[in-house]
């Protein structure tokens, strides 16, 4: 199953879209429907190409939401300003469209629950969406596995109906919050930025070895990989995916 | 070190990477012939905003393959990655 998942040449498959899901004003996701998908790895990501009608082509990576399921695939997009591919996916798509999509790709942010705990997942925005198809993947694995997610708002929180509810139906999964910018009447999570003593307090220390997933933004990554080495966890238990301006 | 919030990472190319090697090889380790690094083609740094994609070595900087799209397809430049491991392959 690995093996069909990570190997094997890459060629451009037509994908029916299936349903599409607000997540937050500013994010959506896209259920696809791919014939011929060989199966994926949580943690692994698809490339979309959409062709305009003079032939110009774009081309974006999104990562997959969903953990494997046969030929489904669910992608999350937050639209970027000015970004050709997520505007269009935001504004133009519809069910029953079909969209180019490339994939599986990637064999290094990938986690499955073969590969055991305990798995610390920290996440920043949409760099919440590998990380998401990791945790739905926990099933009844009996891995323990902590998840600290960060978001601007309570209404830039994506999967915030699911994450309430995923530790209730897997009790091995813990998963901690904060808002960085503004936060609700009543809230009990943090407060701030991702810093060394919230890491602290909601991680697992560096003498459990945890498998540890970092995904955000850029300067999100880079803050939370340093104060993780700093807390004595090993370089290469900590695997990063950035997520950048340019993914449009 | 690389101080900016403009880059990302080898996750960002390996859809090219698997075009070109015809395998997954983001988990594959690459060693920099600038300072020896040895890394994860995952962990590399990555900028896509260029003209075309530049990668560069995590620990030191150094370029170490640049991929530049051209109306035919893509030109692969490989500047300073000294060797690439490509797990359970025979020579």
């Amino acid at each position: 199953m690995e093996r069909t998942a990570v190997r094997g040449r890459l060629s451009w498959l037509l994908a029916d879209v299936v349903e599409l899901i607000p997540e937050t004003p500013r994010v959506k996701s896209i259920r696809l429907r791919v014939p011929g998908w060989t199966g994926h790895l949580p943690g692994q990501h698809v490339d979309l190409r959409l062709t305009a009608e003079d032939g110009y082509q774009a081309q974006r990576s999104y990562s997959i939401a969903n953990p494997p399921e046969g030929e489904n695939v669910t992608i999350t997009v937050e639209l970027v300003d000015n970004g050709e591919v997520s505007s269009y996916v935001h504004e133009e798509l519809r069910v029953g469209d079909r969209i180019e999509l490339r994939g599986p790709i990637g064999g290094y942010f990938v986690w499955e629950p073969a590969r055991g705990g305990p798995l610390q997942l920290v996440g920043g925005g949409s760099g919440l969406v590998p990380l998401m198809a990791m945790a739905r993947s926990l099933g009844g694995a009996a891995v323990p596995a902590r998840m600290l997610v960060s978001a601007r708002t309570q209404e830039d929180l994506i999967y915030r109906q699911e994450l309430s509810r995923l530790p209730t139906e897997i009790p091995d999964l813990r998963v901690d919050y904060t808002l960085t910018r503004s936060q609700p009447d009543g809230w009990k999570g943090y407060a701030r930025r991702v810093d060394r003593a919230m890491l602290g307090e909601t991680t697992f220390d560096s003498g459990q070895n945890p498998q540890i997933f970092v995904c955000g933004p850029t300067g999100f990554v880079e803050s939370v990989a340093t104060i993780l080495r700093e807390l004595g966890h090993p370089p290469e238990r900590i695997r990063t995916e950035r997520f950048g301006p340019t993914g449009g | 070190m690389i101080d900016d919030d403009r880059h990302l990472d080898g996750n960002a190319i390996g859809g090219l990477l698997q075009v070109l090697f015809g395998r997954e090889m983001t988990h594959e380790l690459g060693c920099c012939g600038n300072c020896g690094a040895v890394n994860p083609l995952g962990a590399t740094v990555v900028y896509v905003d260029a003209p075309g994609s530049v990668i560069r070595c995590p620990a030191c900087g150094s370029v170490l393959l640049v991929a530049v799209a051209l109306p035919t397809g893509v030109r692969v430049s490989i500047e300073s990655l000294r060797w690439i491991d490509l797990a359970e392959i025979g020579a």
